[in-house]
């Protein structure tokens, strides 16, 4: 996976030949399959789009705050608050749209913490991280009370037009709002990161606070406000498990996404497309995990040994995937250089 | 009597302390337009401390601040930016990953709205380049780029936030000779268009060249002011230190024993993978001095790394003492008696988040006296610290202070002290007086010296000509990756070396034996 995240140079200098042979690739076989099984093909990819939600809007807020210098490996469990109290704001209001904002306010009340811990206090980040992950864990179990009903969940909305496109339509055009919020949020952020004066300060404070410093940019301010909108991504990932996909919660419901989540992070080199790519991979191998075990019965007979494979092993797959081509494809990912330091000038 | 041009920027009674130092002790400094004002001073005199104050880095403790007359607060760096003044500091500060017009319009960006918008950034750095000739493009990225370009980037940084007080601090201490002359009429051209300049540099020759005034901080305080055209390097040096330095290295005739280093058909990739050293065979002897000289950029970096075990050698072999180290690891290496001065003392010399004291075990830490098992002896690495803090003149509060908080030239004094007193086999020197003050260029060149008397063998890599002529048995000069000649110091002329670094052919072949470099007894003068 090829993304360039250079700016303002001439595109053509390298044409990215592995990129577009991957996804030409992916593409003949999606064609291949659709005319095969369209109504499986069709289910797998928009599976694939539900699936990949969460994982690229925590990568996203991973980008953002990793971007201007702080690790947050909390991501996780700034889902799952937000997931939780989201759920609890649906069962309160009764408002989707309400506790769709709820959840993003505290995912951004979660960064906050985030932040004065390691920015403020100095505290090392990854404990700082860790810290959130286990508070998460231990005060959603704790309060969570079970019986709780609420009046439903986002439900798709289709854009007219282009949702009857075959194929494309279904998976791109026809989506629940949080779904299509994660799409067009992959753009802003890469807009906002390579394309604005913010992103330029953003990427400086994360690879060299003090030449920032220098230029009279407000070095912690500016990992403040990037570590607070990280928490507010991470935050609408947890609404999507709550208040979109499941439309209830339950205990430790992230189900390590987060941490899927940071993975997918390093395999997009810190970019906002590469994550995505990584995103869908794992979003794919779980929507064909999940339609292995629903058609089962009806596999071709050369298949039929995977129906006998335990289910538990077919879950791992989409994990063990995302871990070895991981391992395994990805180059040397550079962080940012002062990713995890904290700033200090006197 | 010629009005004298305005004050643009004064400093009164300015008192900075640190934990353990007065770093600014009641200094004051004026600056007039068109002007270039050097500062002098030993490592730690506190000469970056206050510019650091001028351009809102640090808040000074006491004293006041006119910029035009205007008594001001400067808060922080962008508020001196909005008064004009500019700062290219000791260390660059540039995002190495970012590209050139990247890295200028950081802080001030333009566009519409949000967006950024290169093209008026890009128009702008090509008239700042014409006007000032100084010669840089847009999209390279900053990583890829020679020092001396870097600091052009860091000028033009400055002067695209339209400053007319542009402090340099050290500007020249990475420079090759040639850049230095291109700085130099830069500045020229600067104050000729009513620039006013601070100009900090230990070489004294460079500031009797550029200064219309020179001002002189010892430890914190002023203690002279005087003009080029009084002044003389060793007026300059004696005002510098307190006491009277010697500019030349005294040495006694070499004694070349048994060779220590022997490098056979050495190549080595630099980062980009391009081959930048070819081929490189040479010995280095027990009782002399190799200094290797050469422009820098021509594989003399690549070349130490591979030595010392930071970078893999692609061919040949590396021997010491007779062993194959050929790709062994730093610690073997190290473990052989080899000392290594590096270049980059921030990135390959020290752990800057550690204190002074473990910083001078950085090496040794794990042996005896300074470990017993795996137990470390806090007792015996903190009388080592004392012992060589004390000897080598290292200007730090205390031991336990940390390396990151010492002056520039300090830091470099750490790791020379560590490094010549392991009294090993082999000392390789990159660069060893680089951002170092008079006094102590004099004490360390002593002590290489004494190590060559000892019997250690010595590899010099030097980028100060000068320095290469004084302290070198032999010189081997370096051209494209290629030794292009070994000749005898003794006879060596400027005009020679610089010829052959320049790739000119050698005349003779005389020097390609390794054992014609015994130096008459004799007395060099050595360039500040
Ligand atoms: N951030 C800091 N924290 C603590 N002490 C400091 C700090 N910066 C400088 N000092 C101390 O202040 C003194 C002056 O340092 P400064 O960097 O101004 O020296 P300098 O004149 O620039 O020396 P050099 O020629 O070596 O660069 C030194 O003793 C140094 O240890
Ligand atoms: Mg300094």
């Amino acid at each position: 996976m090829q993304i360039t995240e250079r700016m303002a140079r001439p595109s053509a200098a390298r044409i990215p030949w592995v990129t577009i042979g991957v996804w030409s690739g992916l593409a003949i076989l999606v064609l291949v399959a659709y005319a095969r099984a369209p109504l499986a093909t069709t289910a797998v990819l928009t599976s694939t789009i539900r699936q990949s939600t969460p994982i690229i809007l925590g990568a996203l807020a991973g980008i953002m705050c990793e971007r201007s210098g702080v690790i947050n490996i909390g991501i996780e469990g700034m889902m799952l608050i937000a997931a939780f109290l989201g759920f609890l704001f649906n069962v309160w209001t009764g408002d989707l749209l309400l506790a769709t904002l709820g959840a993003l306010l505290v995912g951004a009340a979660v960064g906050a913490f985030h932040a004065l811990m390691s920015i403020t206090l100095k505290v090392d980040q990854i404990i700082a991280g860790t810290v959130i992950n286990i508070l998460a864990v231990g005060l959603t179990g704790y309060f969570y009370q079970q019986g709780l009903t609420t009046r439903g969940k986002w439900s798709s909305v289709s854009i007219p037009l282009l949702a009857d496109i075959p194929v494309v339509g279904p998976v791109f055009f026809s989506n629940p709002p949080i779904t299509f919020a994660s799409l067009i949020l992959i753009v802003v952020v890469h807009v906002l990161l390579f394309r604005t004066a913010w992103g330029l300060r953003t990427r400086a404070v994360g690879e060299h606070p003090a030449a920032a410093d220098t230029v009279g940019i407000a070095v912690n301010r500016v990992r403040y406000i990037n570590v607070i909108i990280g928490g507010m991504l991470a935050g609408l990932a947890g609404a999507f498990l709550t208040l979109e996909s499941v439309g209830s919660f339950e205990r430790n419901m992230t189900n390590g996404r987060g941490f899927v989540s940071l993975a997918v992070m390093i395999f997009g080199k810190w970019t906002p497309f590469g994550a995505w790519g990584g995103s869908l991979l794992f979003g794919f191998a779980n929507a064909l995990q999940s339609q292995i075990q629903f058609l089962k019965n009806q596999l071709p007979p050369w298949l039929a040994w995977i129906g006998d494979l335990p289910p538990q092993f077919i879950g791992m797959l989409p994990y063990v995937l995302t871990i070895a081509v991981l391992a395994g494809f990805v180059g040397r990912a550079r962080p940012p250089a002062a990713i995890g330091k904290v700033y200090q000038k006197e | 009597m010629i009005a004298e041009p305005e004050i643009v920027l004064e400093a009164r009674n300015i008192t900075k302390r640190f934990p353990g130092v007065v770093a600014n002790e009641h200094v004051s400094l004026t600056l007039r337009r068109g002007e270039v004002l050097a500062l002098l001073g030993e490592n730690g005199a506190g000469k970056t401390t206050l510019m650091n104050i001028l351009y809102g880095l640090y808040h000074q403790d006491e004293g006041e601040v006119l910029i035009r007359g205007e008594p001001v607060r400067i808060g922080g760096p962008s508020d001196a930016i909005r008064r004009g003044v500019g700062m290219v500091h000791q260390h660059f500060m540039l995002v190495p990953v970012f590209t050139v017009a990247e890295n200028i319009i950081l802080g001030a960006e333009t566009g519409r709205g949000p967006f950024l918008d290169l093209n008026v950034a890009r128009q702008r750095i090509r008239e700042l380049s014409q006007r000032y000739r100084l010669d840089v493009d847009p999209d390279a990225y900053v990583k890829d780029l020679s020092v001396g370009q870097q600091q052009r980037v860091e000028i033009i940084k400055a002067l695209y936030r339209n400053a007319d007080i542009l402090i340099l601090d050290e500007p020249t201490a990475v420079l090759t000779p040639q850049e230095t002359e291109e700085l130099f009429a830069i500045i020229r051209s600067l104050t000729a268009q009513g620039a006013s300049v601070i100009f900090i540099s230990h070489k004294l020759k460079e500031v009797l060249a550029i200064a219309d005034r020179i001002m002189v901080l010892r430890r914190g305080r002023v203690v002279g002011e005087t003009t080029p055209r009084e002044a003389t390097e060793r007026s300059l040096a004696e005002m510098m230190v307190g006491r009277s330095v010697m500019l030349e290295v005294e040495k006694g005739e070499a004694h070349p024993a048994a060779p220590v280093l022997v490098l056979d058909q050495v190549t080595v990739l630099d980062d980009r993978g391009q081959q930048v050293v070819n081929g490189v065979s040479l010995e280095v002897h027990a009782g002399e001095i190799l200094g290797i000289a050469g422009v820098q950029g021509n594989g003399q970096t690549e070349l130490v790394e591979a030595i010392t075990g930071l970078r893999p050698v692609r061919s040949g072999r590396v021997l010491i003492n007779g062993r194959d180290v050929t790709n062994a690891s730093p610690r073997r290496i190290s473990e052989t008696g080899c000392a290594h001065v590096p270049e980059d003392r921030q990135e390959d010399g020290l752990v800057l988040t550690y204190s002074v004291a473990d910083n001078l075990v950085l090496n040794t830490y794990y042996a005896p006296p300074f470990a017993h098992g795996i137990v470390r002896d806090d007792r015996a690495i903190l009388e080592h610290a004392n012992l060589l803090i004390e000897k080598y003149d290292v200007r730090t509060p205390s031991p336990l202070t940390l390396v990151s908080a010492l002056s520039g030239g300090n830091k470099q004094k750490v790791i020379i002290a560590r490094e010549l007193s392991r009294k090993g086999r082999l000392l390789i020197a990159a660069q060893p007086t680089r951002g170092i003050d008079v006094g102590s260029i004099e004490f360390i060149h002593q002590q290489i010296v004494a190590e060559r008397d000892r019997g250690a063998a010595v590899l010099l890599v030097s980028a100060e000509l000068d320095e290469i002529m004084a302290l070198s048995d032999r010189i081997a000069v370096m051209y494209h990756g290629r030794i292009a000649a070994t000749l005898p110091a003794a006879s060596a002329t400027r005009e020679e070396l610089g010829l052959l670094m320049a790739g000119a052919q050698p005349l003779n072949a005389a020097g390609e034996s390794p054992m014609d470099g015994r130096a008459p007894v004799n007395v060099q003068q050595r360039g500040i």
